[in-house]
């Protein structure tokens, strides 16, 4: 795999990548979209729960916390543009 | 089939679909929006209804109705639950999306958030799709002010093709407007020029195919462009919805199946699986959202949510994100005990104060003596216990933790709290049902709707009990500042409550923890399913309003259920105290019968008593704990606070009495509202039974074991 190209839970806080493919199915994978994670959404990592996990999320104008479950089901481009 | 289909489908929220027009100018509005947008401060601003307000995604669970006279018309709203979207992946979203399509609504009103546009209009785009008389409410325009957001409007309202009204309903501002808008547009006839999306080729190709065959079956009652795309994607739920609400099962329909494989057939030649296609219509709304936003949203000030950003940062930081959050829980039972302290004093000084003259008065009128010291010494007295003891904190507990709901900080503490939770296998929202659980556990209980999965559900109601409701706090305040604040002197003594305070509720959530996990293992087996979780902007709360509500609700709340319950419960102390056989009263009696296995658990017969007197409301208790002493002994005259403490320790109370009692209050049975509640969400005896008991057999064997060790040890 590239070195930009890795799962949403991998990224760093602070750091922006864009959404390459959900690899999740169904259920969750209709919910992920609906929260706007679609190809070439731009996210970015922005803090860690006390514990490591979940981690919130910036995307469309929200922050979204994720489990690393879920956010590993999705992967993403390193870098904002 | 319908029968079939209705009676296999229980759904709890079905009771809102029943809404009754007395008259052709009643009109009926499906007030839908995201999550916490303000959706319901507008309700409550357009109704003056007051609806229960705070600041994290979920909040509406209960669907309420409200009304409004307006010219000729009278609206009725019924507010639906907060949803994301319509595509009803969760119970909530398939409410709301019914009601919508099949509810008999004369409009849709959608609620969206003025600084965060963009993603609210997913929602806003999928209803416009769906059905025709549409207004949008863009909420919360202080805000965006604030943050330098700016937002043209008449653009907006031109690109969707209907009614945009600006509002700011904490202030009230812009009601006016949207009332004149629903007005409009539920008497105006001419269909809206309404928004339409464009997809790519091949699915409009398909929608093309069916939309014709969808229209004959169910003419103008559901848009029909919209349902062949959900007829094409094979979304169940609403083929289940059309056979239940309309009676047309599509699979029997030939015309649409022979369509529908022809459909079918095209998209695999175009090698477009079910999955490509439900992607491509999720993303060409959000598309569609973006290319809206871009717009019509302007940010003067890209660093709007640095502010925010930051305060995440320290709130949720690994270092002090919980010790923090121990810290402002602990400010604020701090703030509970030393304010209370005073305002308790004056209010048993003035209701024991004025006790002598009652009676006197009583005497005057030749009340019989039985009469007035079963007035006086029974009734009264309950109540003046339950006024001075109880009253002060819980008025003082409620708004502050209503204001900590207000400025949107429950959601961190749900972000904190999720890894502990996903170990005991159980739902990240249960932190946020845990919290409702500290105003009042029948809240916390129906607030367990947030959750999906019906087994995380089970185990959030079943351990909501775990954490001590507004109606036991006092109970653990007055024994802690009875019993403990002796160690220290001055200042110093309210820390000291404080602080042991805080210990029995974190007891009570690492317990909620333990059962959650022990649940999972044993009766509710199963792993914690997938969530994601909002954090809201902070909000500035609406500091007045929340004083004002939460006093006046709260006193008149309590002091209604203290008249309810807490009189008869006098009622039934007073004569059992005085009505004797063979020279021993009733009460001691009945106390004698639960001596030797109350003793066993480090209580004694009368508290356990007061436990299961105080089943209807647990603000009762301690009261009645009291009142059956003093009912017993020399019948004290109390002027002061302080003397509670000998009243206590003469009848035996030790520091171990005061732990046992405090345990048992924090893992006992739910009162009778929350059981009731219980039983109605769970829709099930056998659940009621074990939310009874998991709590009481927990309990009891802590306080079996602690007592006992306390006891082997020769500590006491």
């Amino acid at each position: 795999m590239n070195d930009d190209i890795m799962y949403l839970n991998q990224l760093q806080i602070g750091q922006n990548a864009r959404i390459k493919q959900l690899t999740c199915e169904g259920n969750i994978r209709r919910r992920m979209m609906e929260l706007g994670l679609i190809p070439n959404t731009s996210v970015e990592a922005l803090q860690k729960s006390p514990s490591g996990d979940p981690t919130a999320y910036y995307i469309r104008g929200a922050v979204i916390a994720l489990r690393s479950e879920e956010a590993s089901k999705i992967i993403v481009k390193i870098g904002c543009c | 089939m319908g029968l079939n289909l209705q009676s296999t489908d229980p759904s709890l929220l079905n009771d809102m679909f029943k809404v009754d027009r007395d008259s052709p100018n009643d009109k009926i509005i499906a007030f839908a929006g995201n999550p916490n947008v303000g959706k319901s401060t507008v309700f409550n601003s357009l109704t003056g209804l007051n609806q229960h307000t705070g600041n994290w995604a979920g909040k509406t669970v209960t669907n309420a109705q409200g009304k409004y006279k307006y010219k000729e018309n009278t609206f009725i709203l019924v507010d639906l639950p907060g949803t994301y979207s319509l595509s009803s992946s969760t119970a909530e979203e398939e409410v709301a999306r019914d009601f919508i399509c099949f509810g008999d609504a004369d409009a849709t009103l959608i609620i969206t958030d003025a600084t965060c546009l963009e993603r609210n209009l997913n929602l806003v785009l999928q209803t416009i799709q769906t059905t025709d008389k549409v207004v949008v409410c863009v909420n919360l325009i202080d805000e965006a002010a604030r943050k330098k957001i700016k937002i043209d409007f008449d653009v907006l309202s031109s690109l969707l093709g209907v009614p945009v009204i600006a509002t700011n309903a904490r202030d009230n501002k812009g009601t006016g407007e949207l009332k004149i808008a629903l007005h409009d547009i539920v008497n105006e006839n001419q269909a809206t020029n309404k928004i339409k999306i464009i997809y790519e080729e091949a699915v409009e190709e398909v929608i093309n195919m069916i939309e014709s065959v969808i229209k004959d079956l169910v003419s103008d009652k559901v848009d029909s462009r919209w349902l062949s795309l959900k007829i094409i994607e094979e979304d169940e739920s609403i083929i289940k919805s059309l056979t239940k609400y309309l009676g047309c099962n599509i699979y029997e329909n030939k015309s649409v199946v022979s369509k529908l494989n022809i459909a079918k057939k095209y998209l695999k030649e175009k090698n477009i699986s079910n999955n490509d296609l439900r992607d491509s219509l999720i993303s060409s709304v959000l598309h569609k959202s973006e290319e809206i936003s871009k717009e019509v949203v302007s940010y003067e000030n890209n660093t709007y949510n640095n502010f925010d950003r930051n305060v995440d940062k320290i709130i949720t930081s690994r270092l002090i994100g919980i010790p923090v959050m121990i810290l402002l829980l602990g400010i604020v039972l701090w703030l509970t005990i030393a304010g209370a302290n005073y305002p308790s004093e004056v209010l048993a000084k003035f209701l024991f104060g004025i006790e002598g003259f009652l009676g006197d008065l009583l005497n005057s009128i030749n009340t019989p003596l039985w009469l007035s010291g079963l007035l006086i010494m029974g009734v009264y007295r309950t109540l003046a216990w339950v006024v001075a003891v109880m009253l002060p904190p819980m008025a003082i507990f409620f708004p502050l933790f209503t204001l900590l709901e207000d400025l949107g900080y429950l959601p961190r503490v749900a972000f904190n709290l999720d890894n502990f939770f996903k170990k005991a296998c159980a739902h990240g929202k249960q932190a946020l049902t845990m919290c409702m659980g500290f105003g009042c556990n029948a809240v916390g209980v129906v607030g367990c709707r947030i959750i999906d999965s019906p087994r995380e559900r089970l185990i959030a109601i079943i351990t909501n009990n775990f954490v001590p409701c507004n109606g036991r706090f006092p109970t653990l305040i007055a024994i802690i500042t009875i019993f403990f604040a002796g160690i220290a002197k001055g200042p110093l003594q309210s820390l000291i409550c404080t602080l042991i305070l805080t210990v029995v509720i974190v007891i009570g959530v690492v317990m909620t923890l333990t059962i959650s996990k022990l649940l999972s293992r044993t009766i509710l087996k199963g792993l914690p399913s997938s969530f994601t979780l909002e954090l809201p902007p902070y909000r500035k709360p609406q500091i007045g309003r929340i004083i004002v509500r939460s006093i006046l609700d709260r006193t008149i709340f309590v002091l209604g259920r203290a008249m309810a319950v807490a009189a008869p419960a006098g009622l039934i102390i007073w004569t059992m105290a005085n009505v004797q056989i063979n020279d021993i009263s009733l009460l001691a009696y009945s106390a004698g019968f639960f001596d030797p296995f109350a003793k066993l658990i480090g209580l004694d017969g009368y508290i356990l008593m007061a436990f299961i007197l105080g089943f209807p409301a647990n603000e009762i208790v301690f009261p009645i704990i009291i009142m059956s002493y003093m009912a017993t002994g020399n019948l004290f005259q109390l002027n002061d606070l302080s003397q509670l403490r000998e009243i206590l320790v003469s009848n035996g109370w030790t520091w171990l009495t005061a732990i046992c009692v405090m345990l048992f209050s924090l893992m006992h049975f739910p009162c009778a509202t929350t059981c009731w509640t219980i039983r109605k969400e769970t829709q099930s005896l056998k659940w009621t039974v074990i939310s009874f008991l998991v709590p009481t057999v927990i309990g009891m064997t802590i306080c079996f074991v602690f007592a006992n060790a306390v006891r082997l040890m020769g500590l006491i």
